[in-house]
């Protein structure tokens, strides 16, 4: 049974798979937790997507893909705000606007640069086995920078997820922080592809999130379930991967399924 | 009102307020002064802009002519709390009565830190205040209506807010949670405060309230609830000039 979880462990690839994987399930679910009670899984949707063409750029200049999605990710974060308020657009409206046409430009700048042999599969369901360490390094900055705003806006974040209308009475840091918050979900998304790929993204930002707020009453416990279950799908399906032969992130969004469909049949929370 | 033991106490002035939609005029040189202590019930039918009254006095809307000028003896951040409708809290949200009340010590806190000894003690205070100690763990989804209204009357003295706006604040109250809920607002107002609550229900207002603002796009009336109602102000509010107000209130 040991060797079930060290054997691998042997691989200098594995190593940095499993430190991939922790930080995938702590950080999706961790932003994970406001994306759920906030209805915005249609953006992180689009943000995993619209990500596509700064990875591409990444290929095409020889950077980083992870380092190469960290401002396009920014960007169309703080162009969905700025579309939808100059526009007076529903925020779905222009997600759908703004998702579809960089998906589409990352897809066209994929077929046209010649130049770079890019697997599509992997862009599509992520290569947690093949992560890079300059992909690790990315991803541990990310965490260290996410978790300190996620403590530095707590409070603010727990008014304008509650009411939005009475925090933005209190001043404009309320648009402050739903700025940075956008940001900080971009951010996650990020680390959330490299592990999953853009497909596979949303299960580990909604699914152990969405399972957490089952099975706990306060948002603060929320989030620390949510963590807790993220990594413990994250790690069950990189070992599932590695010993059924099985790519990565369908193996971790199956078992975070499992999870929440066990959560389902047994759980706490009454229905809103 | 004497002022000078209420830190929280203010006045505030409303002069030639003008808001416009596209054009349209959903607030016209509205203009009226609220005195230190005072609850003030806001009235009128459906469109009336008391809404839009609230929205502007917030700062949510711009305001196309005219000035809200507030005085207050405080001269800290957070002046004016907001009871929003129902509908645009975010019930799924799980937040405790407790973490609900501790919101209104944003505005005090800075960036990064945490509540500390005194936040605590101020919110177990105001929950104290609101009646709804025994409740402080429970969901704001596991409350009745009134209950909700007196966590969010309780997130405002927290703030140290001057100027509490109450919007609809009585849709989806039982009678009894009303009274419950009018008794609270009442003491907040012997403190120096102004609390404007704006409401369709015309019942009982003389009781409940020491000025009633009669909206209708403008002020059609300002003053005293049993000053108020004339079959003139009801014609300008309801259109109807058989619409008017028994001793008791009822229409």
């Amino acid at each position: 049974m040991i060797d079930f979880f060290v054997a691998p462990l042997e691989y200098g690839f594995m190593v940095r798979a499993l430190i991939g994987s922790v930080l995938v399930g702590v950080m999706c679910p961790l932003v994970g937790a406001y994306v759920v009670t906030r209805n915005l899984a249609f953006m992180g949707d689009a943000l995993a997507h619209a990500v596509l063409p700064g990875m591409v750029l990444g290929f095409i200049a020889g950077i980083n893909p992870a380092i190469a999605a960290v401002p396009t990710g920014v960007a169309v974060a703080v162009l969905v705000r700025i579309v939808s308020r100059r526009a007076g657009l529903s925020t779905d409206t222009s997600i759908g606007i703004l998702f579809a046409a960089m998906f589409a430009l990352g897809l066209a700048m994929l077929s046209t640069a010649t130049t770079i042999r890019v697997d599509m599969e992997d862009l599509l369901l992520g290569q947690l086995l093949g992560i890079s360490p300059t992909s690790i390094y990315v991803s541990l900055g990310i965490t260290a920078a996410v978790i300190l705003g996620l403590f530095a806006l707590h409070h603010w974040l727990l008014f304008a997820s509650f009411d939005p209308v009475g925090a933005q009475v209190l001043g404009r840091r309320t648009n402050i922080v739903d700025y940075v918050f956008l940001v900080m979900l971009a951010l996650v998304i990020v680390i959330g592809i490299q592990a999953a790929g853009v497909i596979l993204v949303m299960a580990m930002l909604v699914t152990p999130a969405a399972t957490a707020y089952l099975l706990v009453r306060r948002f603060v416990s929320m989030m620390i379930a949510a963590a807790l279950l993220g990594t413990a799908a994250a790690v069950t399906g990189l070992y599932v991967s590695y010993h059924f032969n099985l790519p990565a992130g369908p193996a971790m969004t199956l078992v975070a399924s499992a999870i929440f469909a066990l959560a389902v049949a047994f759980r706490r929370r009454a229905p809103v | 009102m004497n002022t000078t033991h209420y830190p929280h106490a203010a006045r505030m002035s409303l002069q030639d307020v003008t808001v416009e939609f596209d054009g349209h005029k959903a607030l016209n040189g509205v203009s009226f002064d609220v005195g230190a202590g005072t609850l003030m019930g806001v009235v009128g039918p459906n469109g009336a802009g008391k809404s839009t009254l609230f929205n502007a006095i917030a700062g949510l809307l711009p305001v196309r002519r005219g000035k809200v000028t507030l005085h207050r003896v405080d001269q800290g951040n957070g002046a004016l709390a907001y009871v929003p409708q129902r509908e645009s809290v975010n019930w799924r949200f799980p937040v405790t009565a407790m973490d609900v009340v501790m919101m209104g010590r944003c505005c005090r806190l800075g960036w990064c830190r945490r509540p500390g000894k005194r936040d605590r003690e101020l919110v177990d205070d105001c929950l104290c205040r609101v009646g709804l100690w025994d409740h402080r763990s429970a969901l704001m989804t596991e409350l009745s209506g009134g209950q909700r209204q007196r966590v969010f009357v309780a997130r405002a003295l927290t703030q140290e807010a001057s100027v509490l706006l109450l919007d609809e604040a009585f849709s989806g109250v039982d009678a009894g949670a009303q009274e419950g809920l009018v008794e609270v607002l009442q003491t907040v107002r012997n403190e120096g405060r102004i609390v404007l609550l704006a409401t369709h229900d015309l019942t009982n207002l003389a009781g409940r309230f020491d000025q009633v603002l009669c909206l209708n796009r403008r002020v059609c009336a300002c003053g005293p609830p049993d000053e108020v109602f004339t079959s003139e102000v009801m014609e300008q509010l309801y259109g109807a000039p058989g619409v008017h107000l028994t001793n008791d209130g009822e229409r």
